[in-house]
């Protein structure tokens, strides 16, 4: 990763960054494609939704909800929940992405997901900015391959059994440890990151004892944050 | 192909509820002066949103908590050692999914 200026921040470069993230939800996509099409969705909604919904644990939700007969409302206001925690991630890119029109930040954000945050703020370390033309690149790559991998389970999914056996539903959880790793060593602040670090994961022990997992993960974010916000002068 | 009514509804509302909270902060703090209590707030939560993210995906299945002798908790160690020693992310997450797959076999 290291120091980069916002030169070599190109589309292309966006498009490379987003290459360790393929495997991950290739595979989550694969298995929501399944669940889709399970669910009786056909393939023009299973698109629609990767397009637009475009979220991993949502539409796992949304066809499990649909499957089940839940209100319209109840499976919106569900995957709102379950969403919320991208004000987060959106509110830290944004200090990257200033100077940028409305439009292009409302373009950067709306493919917003937790590998292209990720991502992104394992390279944009420091007071670094964003180029809107490498986050472009990274989230187009990445929906392009959300979408296919969607399509793929829907169409292929009764063929393959047990996926397990072969660790590729560990794709996604390494990937997030390598970001979170990535992070600290692109910081250089150990002994503060090891605090937030204690807080993100304690804090989801204890949150997780009463809160769902998506609830439990954002309780948990934005103690940890204030953790490391008060201890720096 | 069809689209069922029920669904358009569904889709139509869950896209505009997702939509919300990714772009109204960048759209709206992007252009603002922040106070500094916010940026350091801000500064440190990608490695408190991930690492939380570590945390539900390892010690737990999504629903109830994982055994101490579950695969993909075991996993976690090996995984994160080769994360700090590569420092590269496909490494990782290749070794990962090997890590997974054998102690998934073992156990």
């Amino acid at each position: 990763m290291g120091n980069r200026t916002a030169e070599t921040l190109t589309f292309r470069q966006g498009v490379v960054d987003c290459v360790p993230t393929l495997l991950g939800y290739l595979t989550i996509g694969f298995a929501a494609g399944v669940i889709e099409a399970t669910a009786g969705m056909s393939l023009l909604e299973i698109g629609l939704l990767s397009l637009f919904l475009y979220a991993g644990s949502a539409q796992f939700i949304t066809a499990g909800m649909m499957m089940a007969g839940a209100p319209v409302l109840s499976v919106v206001g569900t995957v709102f929940i379950v969403n919320l925690r991208h004000l987060l991630m959106s509110a830290a890119l944004a200090p990257k992405f200033k100077g940028y029109s409305p439009l292009k930040n409302f373009l950067i954000g709306a493919q917003l997901t937790d590998e292209t945050f990720g991502v992104a703020a394992g390279r944009l370390t420091g007071g670094e900015r964003g180029a809107d033309r490498w986050m472009f690149g990274l989230n187009v790559t990445a929906q392009a391959n959300w979408i296919v991998a969607n399509l793929l389970g829907a169409l292929l999914g009764g063929w393959i059994a047990d996926p397990e056996r072969f660790g590729l539903h560990y794709a996604l959880p390494a990937m997030f440890i390598g970001l979170a790793a990535i992070i600290v060593m692109q910081n250089r602040q150990y002994g503060r990151d090891l605090l937030v670090i204690g807080c993100a994961a304690g804090g989801f022990a204890l949150a997780f004892l009463w809160l769902p997992g998506h609830l439990a993960v954002m309780a948990a974010a934005v103690l940890a944050a204030i953790a490391g916000a008060v201890t720096e002068r | 192909m069809s689209i069922s009514r029920e669904f358009l509804w569904i889709l139509i509302g869950s896209a505009i509820v997702t939509l919300i909270p990714r772009t109204l902060p960048l759209v709206l703090i992007s252009r603002m002066r922040l106070p500094d209590p916010v940026m350091k707030f801000l500064k440190h939560v990608p490695l408190a949103v991930m690492t939380a993210l570590v945390a539900q995906s390892v010690l737990t299945d999504g629903e109830a908590w994982r055994s101490p002798a579950d695969p993909d908790w075991l996993a976690f160690f090996p995984t994160l050692a080769v994360a700090l020693l590569t420092r590269s992310l496909l490494l990782t997450v290749l070794a990962g999914v090997g890590f997974a797959a054998l102690l998934g076999w073992l156990m």
